[in-house]
C-alpha cells in the first residue's frame, strides 16, 4: 500500500497537570507537503511538534511519523525527521561547518558522505562563504539558515520547523522563506512549520491546520480557509463600548448572519458583494441608534479566518512572544 | 534517506566518539579553559604542596614530603574537573541547546558517556601537569609503570566523579543549584580522603568517613602505583574505584536519557 500520510495522528493529547496542551488532535500531513500549524502562543503547537519528534510522549492517542510509532519506534522515528526548534540549538563557539559535521557524526554519516551533504545544504541556504566563520560572529538569519541546514544534513524524509522566523527581521523573514520553499523542491521533504504569523502561513503552507487551546478548529489550503468566509469582511469601529453586541443581533435579524467577530467597539461581518452592502449595514445601525466612528471593506485574511474559528485575534497572546525572545537571547549566551 | 549500513553498537560508539570530539573542540576553542585548565594544577602545586609540606611533621621529625602529597593534589584535581565538567549540561537544558542532541537516533546513554569521557580527557590533562610538576620539585616515582597505572586510576576515578557530575547536572535545573550542590559535595569528599593527611591513624569516626569516600581509594591507588605505600591495599582501591565508577557512569547514563525539555 502506499503510504500517502507523512504523519498521521490519532486523537493524540497531552496533558500538562490539569490543563490540555494538546486535546486529541487526529489528522494526516501528506508526503511533499508544507504543513503549517497556525495559532498563537501557547495554543499547543510546540508541544503537538515535540509528541512528534519523540521529544515528549503522549498522554493519549498515538502517532506514527513515516510510519513509525512515536512511542514504540521512536529511533526510527529520529533517523527519519530532522527538527529545527525554536531556541537557537548551534554550538556556537564552533564554526558553521564543524556545526553540520558533527551533526553529520551523529547520525552516522561517514567522512564522505558528511563532505558531500556539508557542500549541498550550504549552497541550499546560499552560506558556503561564511561556513568556516565561528556561529557566535553570525547574525539570527544566519544561525537560522545554518539550522535549517544542518536538519537536513541527514536527508531527512520529513523536517520540523518550529517558529522559523520568530524574532527576525521582516526582510530575513522573506529569505527564510524562500529557502524553505526552495528545499521543499529540491530535497523533496515533507515540511511540518509552525507559526503565529498569518502571512507566512499563507505565503508557504499547501495545508493550514489553525490550532487553539490544543485542538485543530480548521484545516484547509490557505485559499479555502478564506472562501469560507465569503466574499468581503466588512469592519465596523463603533463610537461606544458596549453597543457591540446589541449591533450584531441586528445584523443577524436582517440576514446579515456572517458576524466573524464581535469585539467591544468592533465588529466585522463576512458579506458577499460589501461595497454595496455598506449602505444597508450603515442604515441599520443609524436605525438603531448606534454611531459609527469608521468602516472598511477588505477581502478575507488569515487573520479573519483565524478570528472566525477562534473566537479571538492571534495578537491577544503577543505577550507570549515576548517571553520566548527573551528566552532564545538567553541562549545566544554562553 | 542516507542509507545507514553501520550497526547499532557502531553507532552507538559513533555517538560517544562525537561527542567526545565535540567536548575536545569547544574545549580547544575556549582560551580562557586552556589556560584555567594549565593553571589550575601549577597553582596547587606552587601554593599548596609547600604550605603542606612544612605544615605537617610527624611527632619523630620526619615531615611529608611532596611525594606524599601529590597522588592528594592530582586525586583532587581530578575531582574537581570532573564534577564540573558535568555542570555544562545544565546550561544546555537551560538554553535549549541539548535539544539538537537528544533528538539524534542514538542511545542517550553513549552520548552521556562521550561527555563523561570528554571531561576525563580534560581531567586526565590536569592530573599528568600535576605529576609532572611535582616531578621537578622534587617527588620521586617507583616505576615508569607505576605512573602509567596511576594515570589509568585517574581515568577510572575521573570516569565516576564525570557519571555523577552528569547525574546531577540533568537533575538540578539550575546553574546556581548545581553550584551550591558541587561545594557542598566537594569540600567533604576532599578534606575526608586522605588528600592532605595520611589515614592510617586517624580516630575511628573520622577513618569511618574517610573510608565511605570513594575518592579515598582512588588517592590511596595514586599513590601506591606512584610511590608503592599506601594505607589500603591497592586490590581493594582498584574494586571499590571500578565498582563505583561503573555505578555512576550508570547513573549519569540513566538520568541523562530522562531528560526531558
Amino acid at each position: 500500500m502506499i503510504m500517502t500520510c507523512a504523519i498521521e495522528t490519532e486523537g493524540i493529547s497531552k496533558r500538562y497537570g490539569a490543563a490540555m496542551a494538546v486535546d486529541s488532535v487526529s489528522l494526516c500531513i501528506r508526503q511533499g507537503e508544507i504543513f503549517g500549524l497556525l495559532g498563537p502562543n501557547g495554543a499547543g503547537k510546540t508541544t503537538l511538534i515535540k509528541m512528534l519528534c519523540t521529544m515528549t510522549e503522549p498522554s493519549a492517542g498515538r502517532a506514527k511519523v513515516w510510519g513509525y510509532d512515536v512511542v514504540k519506534e521512536a529511533s526510527s522515528v529520529r533517523m527519519n525527521i530532522g527538527v529545527v526548534f525554536q531556541d537557537i540549538t548551534l554550538d556556537d563557539r564552533l564554526s558553521g561547518r564543524e556545526n553540520l559535521d558533527l551533526h553529520g557524526r551523529l547520525y552516522g554519516l561517514d567522512r564522505r558522505e558528511r563532505e558531500k551533504r556539508i557542500e549541498e545544504v550550504l549552497s541550499l541556504v546560499e552560506m558556503a562563504d561564511r561556513a568556516d566563520g565561528v556561529v557566535r560572529t553570525y547574525s539570527g538569519g544566519m544561525m537560522r539558515r545554518l539550522e535549517i541546514a544542518r536538519g537536513l544534513m541527514h536527508q531527512p524524509n520529513v523536517l520540523f520547523l518550529d517558529e522559523p522566523t520568530l524574532g527576525l527581521d521582516p526582510q530575513t523573514r522573506v529569505r527564510i522563506w524562500e529557502y524553505i520553499k526552495k528545499l521543499s523542491g529540491e530535497e523533496g521533504v515533507t515540511v511540518v512549520l509552525t507559526t503565529h504569523y498569518m502571512e507566512e502561513a499563507d505565503h508557504l503552507c499547501s495545508r493550514i491546520g489553525i490550532i487553539d487551546r490544543g485542538r485543530i478548529v480548521a484545516l484547509d489550503p490557505p485559499q479555502s480557509l478564506k472562501d469560507r468566509l465569503s466574499g468581503d469582511v466588512v469592519t465596523l469601529k463603533l463610537d461606544g463600548a458596549g453597543d457591540a453586541e446589541s449591533l450584531a443581533a441586528v445584523y443577524k435579524e436582517h440576514g446579515l448572519g456572517g458576524v466573524i467577530s464581535c469585539g467591544e467597539r468592533e465588529i466585522s461581518l463576512a458579506v458577499s458583494e460589501g461595497e454595496k452592502k455598506i449602505p444597508h449595514i450603515l442604515g441599520l445601525a443609524s436605525a438603531s441608534g448606534i454611531s459609527i466612528q469608521s468602516v472598511s471593506l477588505h477581502r478575507p485574511t488569515l487573520d479573519d479566518v483565524f478570528l472566525h474559528h477562534t473566537g479571538r485575534a492571534i495578537r491577544e497572546k503577543d505577550a507570549g512572544e515576548a517571553e520566548s525572545l527573551g528566552h532564545r537571547m538567553r541562549s545566544g549566551r554562553r | 534517506m542516507v542509507r545507514i549500513k553501520k550497526s547499532r553498537m557502531n553507532r552507538a560508539f559513533d555517538a560517544a566518539a562525537t561527542m567526545w570530539l565535540a567536548e575536545m573542540m569547544r574545549f580547544w576553542r575556549s582560551k580562557s579553559r586552556i589556560i584555567g585548565a594549565l593553571t589550575t594544577p601549577l597553582t596547587f602545586m606552587l601554593f599548596l604542596g609547600p604550605g603542606l609540606i612544612s605544615g605537617f611533621q610527624f611527632r619523630g621529625g620526619a615531615s611529608l614530603d611532596i611525594g606524599f602529597f601529590a597522588p592528594g593534589l592530582i586525586g583532587m584535581s581530578v575531582l574537581f574537573a570532573s564534577l564540573f565538567a558535568g555542570g555544562s549540561i545544565i546550561w544546555e537544558r537551560e538554553s535549549g541547546v541539548i535539544k539538537e542532541i537528544l533528538v539524534a537516533p542514538v542511545s542517550r546513554f553513549f552520548l552521556a558517556l562521550g561527555r563523561a569521557l570528554g571531561g576525563v580527557t580534560i581531567a586526565l590533562i590536569q592530573g599528568i601537569l600535576l605529576l609532572i610538576f611535582a616531578h621537578l620539585i622534587g617527588a620521586r616515582y617507583e616505576s615508569l609503570a607505576g605512573v602509567a597505572a596511576s594515570i589509568a586510576v585517574m581515568a577510572l576515578s575521573g570516569l565516576g566523579f564525570m557519571g555523577l557530575g552528569i547525574a546531577l547536572a540533568s537533575k538540578i535545573d539550575s546553574s546556581e543549584g548545581f553550584q551550591v550542590i558541587m561545594s557542598f559535595l566537594t569540600m567533604p569528599l576532599v578534606l575526608l580522603s586522605g588528600a592532605f593527611f595520611p589515614i592510617s591513624d586517624l580516630p575511628p569516626w573520622l577513618s569511618g568517613l574517610v573510608h565511605l569516600n570513594p575518592l579515598t581509594y582512588g588517592v590511596e591507588a595514586i599513590r601506591c602505583f606512584l610511590l608503592g605505600q599506601s594505607s589500603i591495599p591497592v586490590s581493594v582501591c582498584l574494586a571499590v574505584t571500578a565498582v563505583f565508577s561503573a555505578v555512576m557512569l550508570w547513573l549519569g547514563g540513566r538520568m541523562f536519557g530522562k531528560i526531558r525539555v
